[in-house]
């Protein structure tokens, strides 16, 4: 097996006619690392996936791959492996033949080919499974098929296209944890789309984060998560309450943002550091976790007064949802420790936060997923 | 589930008036215009030429006459057997088979380039201008070509001005015009079945075998072609069905020395009047098409409901 090698995008973009699907795209994915793109769906991710495997070539910009600029190469020259959405596995052809496939190409003799099946048919776990047809495995056996056939090319990057999207939740949090183990185990470079921020935060050392053919933000997951870049990043992964209104003061990395809800201390993002600047637009953003119900009466800094609207119990924590001055809505959510209920719905409450785990942000476009 | 209990969900499902009309119409379609007629064939085929007033006699018996004619000839025969009927037919089943294969190999990339290269208006027009020449009468078209490969045809003229050839190519007599107008009678017979079987690929498989490193025609051989299997074969069938059966094509564009089968059926109907032979011979190409169809489809594993898709 091959190590993996580093991916650099260096300016890369992508138009369709008049349409830009990338639009300058740098980041350094280093070797042997979990890289996921991002992004709502028509975001750009799946050019790029497309564009790094050689199924596209870039407007402008350079792919690099293992440090070497790999334009005008084929895909089938490139030392990139992709995993299709739909895996596309060749519906005649026994597990054995798919996953040999790529030798069959190389002009390996049948019976290694048949050896090296079934030495990847125990990596994947699916041992004496080689002569089933591909119709008579279950989904997440037809995934594992489809990560051993794209290693049996020996690549030094493997691509993978959302290929848990068709999984039922249950299977597809299964597969993220198995996905990372073959990862490590094989020390290749993964490069890594989705839509599904959980899977992206659970597999990945990186994630870039995309919004219209633009990446907002690279990071590791904890530094997208607590420490957004943009409005987007900061709406798009996990949940988030946005407050916007305009900056009254700032001072040393936290800001003070008036908004319908009232003046709400927090914690300057470090990409907007020495950005904002009073009388600026800006918003702030506060977890629904990082909520909690103050003493009643309680006001001034760090306090919104809001009337629960709704609760919803979903097993490890209680959702409550609020509304605030302006018709400002509010969701706060608290484990569940065993009380009988988090709020009762009518009642009006003081909901307090740490100035530290609430982020302001210049005011930006949110994500419309809600 | 008896005969009974199928008739009437059939017709609460169609409605009276479309049940009726379909038992009715297919049932008349298969007896009276396929089985009934072709029947009356066979039963031709097995009697004597007799005239009119004997027919029903006591001369009119069953015999094979007309089959041992094709094997052996006339009595008088020097050869002991019949050595033109016998060779035309061979060449009529190798030069349709021929004619199939060629036609295979000019369809399956203008079907391939017409399901999953081209796009939108440009694909809707390649298929117009496929289907467009279909509105000429097969005759006008065969008389074209005779034009174009004639002695001093578009070709021949071409390629005596560029300096090629110095005399004429008899293209006609070498069944070169035969079996390009035989191919191109049925191009579209061929396209679609190949047309709609591709189609139906999923694009990512092709680019997984890209992926995995494959040169096209491993591509084509491995991916595509196993998965077109069925719409080859039924393009297949039909050209090679068609062309071993056709008649305007080899008499306007056949060499003066060369005869088609069907051609020899032609002549026993209407030419020695002797319907009785033609019917026998017209069986036996029937027959001997339909087993070696039935042994290909054997031979590549494709099964008759799969042709039906």
């Amino acid at each position: 097996m091959k190590s993996g090698v580093g991916v650099e995008l260096d300016n890369l973009s992508i138009r369709f006619g008049d349409f830009t699907a990338v639009r300058n795209a740098s980041v350094k994915i280093e070797e042997g690392e979990f890289f996921s793109f991002l992004g709502p769906s028509g975001c750009g991710k799946t050019t790029i996936l497309r564009t790094v495997s050689g199924f596209q070539e870039p407007s402008e910009g350079v792919v690099r791959i293992g440090g070497k600029d790999v334009a005008g190469m084929g895909p089938n020259k490139r030392p990139t492996a992709l995993i299709f959405q739909n895996l596309a596995l060749f519906p005649l052809m026994k597990v054995w033949e798919n996953i040999a496939f790529s030798l069959e190409v190389k002009g390996v003799p049948k019976a290694e080919r048949r050896k090296r099946a079934d030495e990847l048919l125990e990596l994947i776990a699916m041992p004496d499974q080689g002569d089933k047809l591909v119709d008579e495995l279950s989904g997440g056996q037809r995934q594992r098929v489809a990560v051993a056939r794209a290693l049996a090319a020996e690549p030094q990057v493997l691509l993978l296209d959302e290929p848990l999207s068709a999984l039922d939740l249950k299977l597809r949090q299964h597969m993220r944890t198995e996905l990372r183990t073959i990862q490590q185990r094989v020390g290749l470079t993964f490069i890594y789309i989705t839509h599904d921020q959980g899977e992206a935060l659970t597999m990945s050392d990186h994630v870039a984060v995309m919004r219209e053919g633009v990446i907002e933000q690279v990071g590791n997951g904890k530094e997208i998560y607590d420490d957004p870049a943009t409005a987007f990043v900061a709406s798009f992964v996990g949940e988030n309450n946005a407050f916007a209104g305009k900056v009254t003061s700032v001072n040393n990395g936290s800001a003070v943002v008036s908004t319908a809800v009232g003046e709400l201390p927090s914690r300057v993002a470090t990409a907007a550091r020495g950005e904002l600047k009073p009388g600026d637009n800006a918003m702030v953003f506060i977890r629904p976790e990082n909520l909690t119900i103050a003493e009643s009466g309680a006001g001034g800094d760090n306090h919104i007064a809001a009337t629960v609207a709704n609760e919803e119990f979903e097993g490890q924590s209680y959702h409550v949802f609020l509304e605030g001055a302006g018709g400002c809505r509010i969701k706060m959510s608290q484990t569940n420790k065993g009380q009988s209920r988090a709020s009762s719905v009518g009642e009006a409450v003081t909901l307090g936060y740490n100035p530290d785990q609430a982020v302001a942000l210049p005011s930006g476009t949110l994500s419309d997923e809600e | 589930m008896n005969i009974g209990v199928l008739a009437r969900k059939f017709f609460e499902k169609n409605g009276v008036g479309m049940a009726l009309f379909m038992i009715f119409g297919v049932s008349f379609w298969i007896l009276f215009l396929i089985v009934l007629p072709q029947l009356t064939m066979v039963d031709f085929s097995f009697r004597f030429k007799l005239p009119p007033d004997a027919i029903g006699g006591a001369q009119d018996v069953y015999t094979t006459t007309n089959y041992e004619y094709f094997v052996k000839g006339s009595p008088g025969n020097s050869d002991g057997w019949n050595r033109v009927d016998v060779t035309v037919f061979w060449r009529t089943l190798i030069a349709a088979l021929f004619v199939t294969v060629f036609n295979f190999v000019i369809c399956y990339p203008i079907a391939f380039y017409m399901a999953k290269v081209a796009t939108g208006s440009w694909a809707r027009l390649l298929a117009l201008s496929l289907v467009v020449p279909y509105w000429i009468n097969e005759i006008l078209r065969a008389f074209a070509f005779r034009i174009i490969f004639g002695d001093s045809g578009l070709i021949n003229t071409v390629l005596k001005t560029i300096g090629i050839i110095d005399s004429s190519i008899d293209f006609i007599r070498a069944d070169i015009a035969l079996y390009a107008g035989l191919g191109y009678a049925y191009v579209l017979l061929m396209i679609f079945p190949l047309y709609s079987a591709i189609e139906a690929l999923d694009k990512n498989q092709i680019e997984a075998a890209r992926d995995m490193g494959s040169p096209w025609w491993r591509i084509h051989w491995r991916i595509v072609m196993p998965f077109a299997k069925a719409g080859i074969t039924s393009g297949c069938t039909m050209v090679f069905m068609l062309s071993a059966g056709a008649l305007a094509a080899p008499q306007i564009l056949g060499g003066p020395s060369s005869l088609w089968f069907t051609q020899l059926i032609y002549q026993g109907f209407f030419e020695y009047f002797n319907w009785n032979r033609g019917a026998a011979y017209a069986i036996i190409l029937l027959v001997s098409c339909m087993i070696i169809v039935l042994g290909i489809m054997k031979l590549f594993r494709v099964k008759m409901g799969e042709i039906g898709r």
